[in-house]
């Protein structure tokens, strides 16, 4: 039974000792490694959580530049596209312009033309009955010259209108 | 084919112990005799020792114990001071030499292992209270272990301040992984947000423990850590702890357990104010009694030898010797385990009683 009885010289020394070691290690060894693994912990826990953000900053930024990209190939599409349909626009309205110039033109050459033609045979018409009128006068003169055969004229006439 | 390599290791360094192994058990045969001629006049079983020649239980109990001097191997023992304090003479220091072989010195004389007053006729003086402070061999091992432990984690402890905020180094690397496991898996989970405030108590018993358990495995070394009176200290500075930081629920649970019918409180309270004291108990024995056990046990394997060279001669002894060793060296890695496993336990169960003594929550129903 004698290792089951505690001496009471090794209780004080393990109470005194126990103690002191306690002390001094809480003081001088338990401080500063808590303190100092706190500390590496928290250094590294920041260092990763500052990589991921920056990580999800990158993939924002990167996003944000993908997103500026389609829109300036977007808005230059739609430029492109808005050039096109001016271009085009403004060749179909020349070429419709053009056309209509040229109608308008072809119509006022057909008008000229067409009073041209008619002032001309107006003119000719004109020479011809006087031209005709001058052959007939000169004809008749010349027929008409003598007394017989004015008479005979005459007579033709009268027989031709009987005979209708 | 590694393993029969192994096993050669094995046969190899047990054939080499062997020798010592033996030379060893021839030392302490004489020692056993000495020690049964020491008990000779006293032990009631001492003819019978004498018949054997060697008593395995005294030679296991010597070493075990605690003793006034320090005895490294036979014939080589380091004198310890030895303190007494008795009312009448006051505070008295001497060498422990000086009472060596049964000698009196200013009337004290060692009797099986204690000190005791005699008078002028020789015979025990019990009306003297002699208090004994010595610095026996546990307290010396107790002592070498202090400093063991406080040139350690100072320079541990150095390395956090020299290398702040980067990779540890050295020594601090190794013993790193120990103390974030003692923080993370032992002292965290079991008292919760409020652990910080215990850690340098529980680190400091965790490391006690240990290095006093290891201490205690090597040849020759004291057997601190077995002894009743360091595992009480212990256990009683964790009760001490667990009950001056248990807040109102802990002492409500103590008065009126929580789902327990009114007509059972009479049967439960007592055994809730029995477990209050049944906690450190268990830490006390549980620890003592591990680490005595294994000593026992080595010293009994060892002690096969002797009784082997009592019944047959020194040629069975030789002849056992080799299967001694290999045993000797199993038990000693498992002791090696134990050694790490009850300065775990121990710290483990003294977070986990002050975890629950300041548990805010409480649970309505936790099984005892």
């Amino acid at each position: 039974m004698d290792l089951l009885t505690p001496d009471i010289g090794l209780l004080f020394w393990q109470v005194v000792v126990f103690l002191a070691i306690f002390f001094i290690l809480s003081r001088f060894a338990w401080k500063p490694i808590t303190s100092g693994l706190k500390e590496r912990e928290e250094s590294i826990q920041s260092a990763i959580d500052l990589a991921e953000k920056t990580r999800k900053e990158m993939a924002q930024l990167q996003s944000d530049n993908q997103k500026l990209l389609a829109e300036a190939r977007a808005e230059r599409e739609a430029m492109l596209r808005g050039a096109k349909e001016t271009a085009d626009k403004m060749i179909a309205e020349a070429r419709d312009k053009a056309a209509a110039e040229g109608q308008r033109v072809l119509d006022q050459a057909r008008e000229a033309m067409a009073n041209e033609r008619q002032a001309l045979v107006a003119q000719v018409k004109k020479e011809v009955v006087t031209l005709s009128l001058d052959i007939a006068e000169k004809v008749l003169r010349k027929e008409l010259a003598d007394k017989t055969a004015q008479e005979k004229l005459v007579q033709d006439l009268v027989a031709n209108a009987r005979l209708n | 084919m590694i393993r029969s390599l192994l096993h050669k290791v094995l046969l190899v360094s047990a054939l080499i112990i062997s020798p010592f192994v033996s030379s060893y058990a021839q030392e302490h045969e004489h020692e056993g005799e000495a020690t049964h001629q020491e008990h000779h006049e006293g032990s009631a079983h001492g003819a019978e020792t004498k018949k054997e020649g060697f008593n395995v239980g005294d030679m296991i109990m010597h070493h075990i114990r605690d003793d006034h001097g320090w005895e490294f191997a036979h014939g080589l023992k380091l004198p310890l001071p030895v303190i007494l304090y008795s009312k009448d003479r006051g505070v008295e220091v001497f060498s422990s030499s000086k009472l060596d072989h049964d000698a009196i010195y200013n009337d004290y004389k060692l009797v099986h292992g204690k000190i005791h007053r005699v008078n002028a006729a020789g015979a025990e003086d019990h009306e003297a209270h002699v208090y004994d402070f010595s610095i026996t061999k546990n307290v010396a091992s107790l002592l070498l272990s202090a400093v063991l432990l406080l040139v350690i984690f100072s320079s541990v402890s150095k390395g956090y301040q020299q290398n702040r905020g980067k990779a540890p180094k050295g020594l601090q690397s190794f013993l790193e992984p120990i103390i974030l496991f003692i923080r993370d898996e032992v002292v965290k989970p079991n008292i919760g947000p409020k652990y910080e405030r215990y850690l340098p108590y529980l680190l400091t018993l965790f490391f006690f423990i240990l290095v006093n358990n290891l201490l205690g495995l090597l040849p020759g070394a004291a057997n601190l850590t077995g002894n009743i009176a360091v595992t009480m200290t212990l256990a009683v500075i964790t009760f001490l702890i667990v009950n001056f930081s248990g807040n109102k629920h802990y002492w409500m649970h103590l008065v009126k357990p929580t789902g327990v019918p009114l007509a059972l409180l009479p049967v439960m309270v007592p055994v809730e104010i029995v477990g209050v004291f049944m906690k450190p108990f268990s830490l006390m024995v549980r620890l003592f009694a591990n680490i005595t056990a294994g000593h026992i046990i080595i010293l009994s394997l060892l002690g096969l030898i002797f009784i082997a060279k009592n019944l047959g001669g020194s040629g069975i002894a030789s002849g056992i010797s080799p299967l001694v060793a290999i045993f000797t060296i199993f038990m000693n890695l498992i002791e090696l385990v134990v050694a790490f496993l009850q300065a775990f336990i121990f710290t483990l169960l003294s977070s986990m009683y002050i975890g629950s003594a300041i548990e805010e929550h409480h649970e309505a129903d936790h099984g005892h």
